[in-house]
């Protein structure tokens, strides 16, 4: 489980995050919703021990994340897949499975073919650079790259981003299947409220950096003012 | 064929790839730094020196010349750990110049400690290996057994750190730190430690260059890696900082080019020829001989 108090984070007099509080427990996904510039991908940062913040706590569980080195992060079980998805191009799609199970403990053999049976595509392009690799292949590897560690966190920022409608609907279903089946804990930042929302249990929205509301994910997607507001989702 | 071997042509190519290859080991060492943490290690050369000084002439008295050899490598990867750590750490994410004017300085440093203990002096250490020219016919080739052993040594390690880079999981973590540093945190690599290990690699790479030119026949004063130096940072630039394979076959280019300037042109302008090649590379291909062109995100 993941619990986020009072989260304060500056980038010089920008405040970035404003006393944010949140949980994200297992086996379900938590959404995090808003416009660009809300804080959205700035939390997951946070969290991840990439920005330090001014004030506020994180916990994976019962220990605190707070000053601990990114790698270390890392290596309790937490994935993060960075907006952009963050594959290396200059490197095989092989390589790059191969350094997301360096850290754990996983046979890397063992976790590359249970990746490559998750994600056939993968397996036939296992040689390939990335720089090669269409927007839903990098996700795909992306996404592989951070579940072959078998995390116990997942973070996702904006997955759906420059992808095909088709292709988001099913990434959605992917992620939604592999938090309920793998009891993941997913906190899933999107600009896609709609697409989120379909799969997320609970949500929460930013605005400014600030929380304005939270909930269910249902309660959230019903509300006019926020769909209106913040969520951008009023035909 | 004997004929072709003790031509004069040959005897220059021979001469050229025994100097080149010293280029190339340095070109490579700078290389793998330039790749991990984007600094001109300036000193590079000066601590490969100081490294041999110490592992082939100081605490390698009484033993053989390949524990030397091993010394000295162990001496200088962990000469180029600590620099790393004491002073370069604090320099990431200052200006590129502050590393450069520190290594500058810790130039002169090293230099002037090897001069003060070792005075200025070259020393050598008998190699196990001949440096009598083989004969063909009673006229010489210009390959020594030692000529050989420098080449082969400096291959080997080559394709040793290729084949680390490349195919252990330690290689995939050195060049995810290098190729993105963040993405590589986020996937749980230590990537202070990479780059901690990535200078030690270099340093040791560096100096090997050393102690091939400390087991020649001129041996090794203390401000001799000054040269070397420069034509091995003329061979990366050239080569592309970016690229291994580029380095050494500039390395090897320069080489080439200074022996046959000093065949066919003058001894005293033989340094010119990495120049003359730096020049023209600059005017073709600057972003160096060997580098993609690809774009860097920032």
């Amino acid at each position: 489980m993941i619990r986020v108090d009072d989260l304060s984070v500056s980038y010089g007099a920008v405040k970035a995050l404003r006393n944010v509080s949140l949980e994200a427990s297992p086996g379900l996904i938590t959404a995090v919703l808003g416009a660009n510039g809300a804080g959205k991908t700035t939390l997951l940062r946070t969290i991840s021990g990439l920005v330090n913040p001014v004030g506020g706590d994180i916990h994976l569980g019962d220990t605190s994340l707070l000053r601990m080195p990114t790698e270390e992060i890392c290596r309790l079980g937490l994935a993060h897949v960075p907006e952009g998805r963050g594959v290396i191009e200059e490197l095989t799609v092989e390589d790059n499975l191969r350094l997301g199970a360096l850290a754990s403990k996983v046979d890397i053999a063992e976790g590359l073919e249970a990746q490559y049976a998750q994600f056939p595509a993968l397996g036939d392009r296992r040689k390939k650079y990335c720089a090669t690799l269409s927007g839903g292949e990098r996700q795909m590897l992306a996404m592989a790259r951070a579940l072959i560690a078998q995390p116990r966190v997942l973070l996702l920022d904006e997955p759906s981003l420059g992808l095909a409608p088709q292709v988001t609907s099913d990434l959605m279903k992917l992620i939604l299947r592999l938090c309920e089946s793998k009891n993941l804990t997913v906190i899933l930042v999107e600009q896609n409220a709609k697409g989120a929302l379909r799969i997320a249990h609970n949500a929460v929205v930013l605005h400014l950096g600030a929380v304005v509301a939270s909930g269910d994910a249902q309660t959230v997607a019903a509300d006019e003012d926020l769909r209106r507001y913040y969520l951008g989702l009023v035909e | 064929m004997s004929s072709f071997l003790t031509s004069s042509f040959m005897h220059n190519i021979f001469g050229g790839l025994a100097q080149g290859v010293i280029f190339s080991l340095v070109a490579l060492s700078l290389v793998i730094i330039w790749q991990s943490t984007h600094v001109l290690n300036f000193a590079q050369g000066a601590m490969a020196m100081f490294a041999t000084y110490v592992g082939l002439t100081e605490i390698g008295r009484g033993v053989g010349y390949w524990w030397c050899v091993l010394l000295s490598v162990v001496v200088g990867m962990a000469l180029g750990g600590a620099t790393e750590r004491v002073l370069i750490r604090p320099l990431y994410g200052k200006p590129e110049i502050n590393p450069i004017v520190v290594m500058v300085g810790f130039l002169a440093v090293l230099e002037a400690v090897a001069t003060s203990i070792w005075t200025s002096t070259a020393r050598t250490i008998a190699a196990p290996f001949s440096q009598i020219y083989f004969q063909s016919h009673g006229k010489l080739v210009l390959l020594s057994p030692f000529i050989i052993f420098q080449i082969v040594l400096a291959i080997g390690i080559m394709l040793l750190v290729a084949a680390l880079f490349r195919f252990t999981k330690l290689g995939l973590q050195l060049r995810a730190s290098a190729l993105a540093p963040e993405v590589a945190r986020l996937l749980g690599v230590r990537v202070n430690r990479m780059l901690t290990i990535g200078w030690m690699l270099s340093a040791g790479v560096g100096a090997i260059a050393a102690v091939i030119l400390a087991s020649g026949s001129f041996g090794l004063f203390p401000t001799d890696m000054d040269g070397v130096f420069v034509a091995g940072f003329i061979a990366a630039a050239v080569g592309g900082l970016e690229s291994p394979i580029g380095a050494i076959a500039g390395g090897l280019l320069i080489g080439l080019a200074e022996q046959f300037i000093l065949a066919y042109w003058s001894p005293n302008v033989a340094p010119l020829g990495g120049i003359i090649i730096l020049v023209v590379a600059l005017m073709i291909r600057p972003q160096g001989i060997f580098t993609k062109s690809v774009g860097r995100r920032v």
